[in-house]
């Protein structure tokens, strides 16, 4: 029989094992005249607000890598649950990892209970995880969702701490799009006037912040039904060239022609079919 | 931000310092007084809530910035109110803390009196936080309030423009 390894149980806190290694790395780049490439971060405009049936959620769709747009249509509402949904600020790989982690763990989790997952549990989930990596993982969250006890809004900031509110807004165009709503937010409002106002919002990111723009995603939660429209308004599309660079054809005179056919043959034909299962 | 958290039905802490450390704090004292309580049999002491927030403050000093005042009402020793700052455990008539609190020492030991009736007591916070958030920078918005003695507990928004006004307002 085999001998068994005994695996060390992994300990707490956050594994700074690869610093060191980052560092040397950095060096060698340095030395050799390149540059770390920038961490990629959704500098962005995420809110969400609750009205009368269940929560609406907004965002923005642009991506960026230091002051270059990386991913000009990118999704930042990540499914939590079936009736939670959650938008991300922050470093794109932090929120994007985190989200799915605690989808994961939410779904064992309500199979395990037997019962539709609550927001009250994502939020402490969330929360504690944030609170264990303190800070370093870099995820501001805007989360929402409808449940047993009627819809639910969270914010959730890197370090921990979290807000139950009925308007929320994070980000880089957060103070843009807060604006907006400390206009014009009533409670119980229809679903309509709910989602022009999260709408209205994310413009407010979109034009006035330059770490947010492109598209507006929502995503409107309420019992039994989810809509993720996605776009919901095309606010940047590109424009239409007025003119053509492309010559039509005989612009240029042809004065010889000559054509000489080329005697290929063909050797092995192999087609090999991915594993797509 | 409601700043006060419920540690026990006739426990509440108010916190101050870093959100994330004090909502934590008062999220895992809350669990251990919830598991203290069911072993124990009867509501527990406010004693016992203030040495449970104590023992996380002491333990995590360097790493936690964070200050919770613990106060409630028990059987044995009727209304009472702790300070456990930087994992000290003190009880004390009355306690404040925060960055507003500073502006207000002056003005608390000048006009808390022993004995007070719960309305003058009422009336005393409302007046500290008022003066505090007039003059801090980092306080402000509303006055949340909680009353708790031996018929229960109870919660108090108080508005912006309800605070009472003093010299310069």
């Amino acid at each position: 029989m085999a001998t068994m390894i005994m695996k060390q149980p992994p300990t707490g806190g956050f594994s700074f094992e690869n610093c060191k290694r980052n560092a040397v790395v950095e060096g060698s780049l340095n030395n050799s005249g390149g540059s770390l490439p920038a961490a990629r971060k959704t500098g962005t405009t995420i809110c969400g607000v609750v009205f009368k049936d269940g929560v609406v959620l907004g965002a923005d769709t642009r991506a960026t890598e230091g002051m270059i747009v990386a991913d000009k249509n990118c999704s930042k509402i990540h499914y939590i649950s079936p009736n939670i949904y959650c938008c991300g600020a922050g470093t794109a790989a932090d929120t994007e990892m985190t989200t799915q982690i605690i989808s994961s763990n939410l779904e064992l989790h309500s199979l395990s209970t037997g019962r539709s997952p609550r927001v009250a549990t994502a939020n402490r989930m969330l929360k504690q995880m944030l609170f264990r990596y303190q800070g370093y993982i870099g995820a501001a969250l805007v989360l929402g969702g409808v449940d047993c006890n009627g819809p639910h809004l969270y914010s959730i900031y890197p370090h921990g701490s979290t807000d139950k509110l009925p308007y929320v807004t994070m980000g880089s165009g957060s103070l843009a799009a807060m604006a907006v709503f400390e206009d014009r937010y009533k409670p119980d409002m229809e679903e309509e006037a709910a989602k022009r106002l999260v709408r209205d919002a994310i413009a407010a990111g979109i034009f006035n912040d330059l770490g947010s723009g492109s598209n507006i995603d929502l995503c409107v939660i309420s019992k039994g039904k989810v809509d993720y429209i996605r776009p919901h308004d095309e606010a940047n599309k590109k424009g239409v060239r007025t003119g053509d660079y492309k010559y039509t054809r005989g612009t240029t005179g042809v004065l010889t022609k000559a054509v000489k056919p080329l005697d290929l043959e063909l050797l092995v034909e192999s087609v090999q079919t991915m594993d797509t299962s | 931000m409601n700043k006060l958290s419920p540690l026990h039905d006739k426990i509440y802490c108010a916190l101050s310092g870093s959100a994330a450390d004090a909502q934590t704090i008062a999220e895992i004292v809350n669990y251990q007084l919830d598991v203290h309580s069911t072993e124990i049999g009867e509501d527990p002491q406010v004693r016992s809530a203030a040495t449970l927030v104590r023992n996380i403050s002491y333990k995590y000093k360097e790493e936690l910035s964070a200050h919770l005042i613990v106060a409630g009402w028990d059987r044995r020793d009727g209304g009472q109110v702790f300070a456990t700052l930087n994992g000290l455990l003190t009880r004390q008539p009355f306690a404040i803390g925060g960055s507003g609190s500073s502006y207000v020492y002056g003005f608390v030991d000048a006009e808390y009196r022993r004995g007070m009736s719960k309305e003058e007591c009422q009336q005393f916070v409302v007046n500290t936080l008022s003066l505090a958030m007039n003059r801090d920078g980092s306080s402000g918005g509303v006055a949340y309030i909680v009353t708790i003695d031996e018929q229960g507990t109870e919660e108090k928004v108080i508005l912006g423009n309800d605070l009472p006004t003093f010299v310069d307002q």
